[in-house]
């Protein structure tokens, strides 16, 4: 299996810097919405309005545009498109791969501009490259297997309704 | 590739139904949907064709409960079954965490089957995966109709290697839920021996 491939593992210190670079960034940017997914289409951390958007949903589709891209960057021999931008009459998403392995959204309307967001995206990235390589560091370090002791009956007991 | 997230404390998994087209593999998504309590399921989303062929992929968010104080989380996906949508295929295989070849039992339908089979080994290898050391489930679709061949044949030829297998007519959700809890415990199992 490549490294791609390995499980994520998400500690509470990185999750809260994450968290918290999401909210300066939907601070600077003035933006509606930041949210940071992992290519596989799962949320990691969100900020601004979030709690009012289907974050799952809109995860997964992120996602599968991202990876829809990418191939498109594969058999055009292009290395990756960092950026997309979706523009639309009330709100408008801008989406940025960061370390390749996330994938950092901002949702903003007529409150803000491109510029301004592509601007304070930019110095976000920078931090949460800087966050990842540690989650990285971290998931090379051998850890305890928290699951090592579900048995048997704790698996069939998530079927019993 | 599960996800597990010590601070919202969730083990997020990614599962994936893959078959020859019109196999079943978004009725047996949409038939989970129907039959799921509403606080246990986010929304269905099929990316189709006008004609309702999956163009893109399902996806179905799932939540089973806890295990060990840990929120389980599945995502549900199809793949578009249809030979030349192969490189969207691909992409969905990405992260994959278990995987569920739906077969359709139909005797016109098995140059199908075994020719996808092949594709999603193929596909598999091409991410760094190994069909054969995933959780992986065969549900054989369509029993009800006239046609179909014995399931001991079936088994012969896609399932040499004698993984899990259930017989289904996802239409009226026979093998559904069995196929999909195999799925769930195949993936979870793996976790527990920490890979």
């Amino acid at each position: 299996m490549n490294s791609l491939n390995a499980q994520i593992v998400m500690y509470e210190d990185e999750v809260r810097q994450i968290q918290a670079c999401s909210h300066q960034l939907h601070q600077d940017s003035r933006a509606r919405a930041i949210l940071v997914v992992d290519k596989n289409g799962q949320l990691i951390a969100s900020a601004g309005a979030a709690s009012e958007l289907d974050t799952t949903s809109l995860s997964s589709l992120v996602a599968g545009n991202v990876a829809a891209t990418g191939g498109i960057a594969k058999l055009i021999e292009e290395e990756e498109f960092t950026g997309q931008f979706h523009e639309g009459k009330g709100i408008s998403v801008h989406m940025t791969i960061v370390g390749r392995r996330v994938i950092l959204v901002v949702l903003f309307d007529k409150n803000t501009t491109h510029g301004l967001v592509r601007l304070r995206v930019k110095k976000a990235t920078q931090q949460l490259e800087r966050i990842l390589e540690e989650v990285a560091k971290k998931a090379k370090t051998p850890k305890v297997n928290v699951f090592a002791e579900i048995t048997d009956a704790d698996i069939d007991n998530l079927f019993n309704d | 590739m599960s996800f597990i997230n010590y601070s919202s404390r969730e083990i997020n998994c990614k599962l994936v139904y893959y078959g020859p087209g019109l196999c079943g593999k978004t009725t047996n998504l949409q038939y989970i949907y129907n039959k799921t309590k509403p606080d246990a399921k986010g929304k269905m989303i099929s990316l189709a064709t006008e004609t309702e062929r999956t163009l893109f992929f399902d996806f179905l968010p799932l939540s089973l409960g806890e295990i060990r104080g840990f929120r389980t989380r599945f995502h549900l996906y199809t793949v578009p079954g249809q030979v030349f949508y192969d490189a969207s295929r691909k992409l969905i295989l990405k992260g994959v965490d278990g995987v569920c070849f739906v077969a359709d039992s139909q005797m016109e339908r098995m140059e199908a089957n075994i020719e996808s089979l092949e594709n999603l080994r193929e596909n598999l290898s091409e991410q760094g995966y190994e069909l054969d050391k995933l959780p992986y489930t065969i549900q054989y679709n369509k029993r009800d109709l006239p046609s179909v061949v014995p399931v001991a044949e079936l088994s012969e030829v896609l399932n040499p290697t004698k993984v899990p297998e259930f017989e289904a007519v996802a239409t009226t959700g026979v093998g559904v839920f069995d196929t999909l809890k195999a799925m769930a415990k195949g993936v979870l199992t793996e976790l527990r021996r920490g890979s």
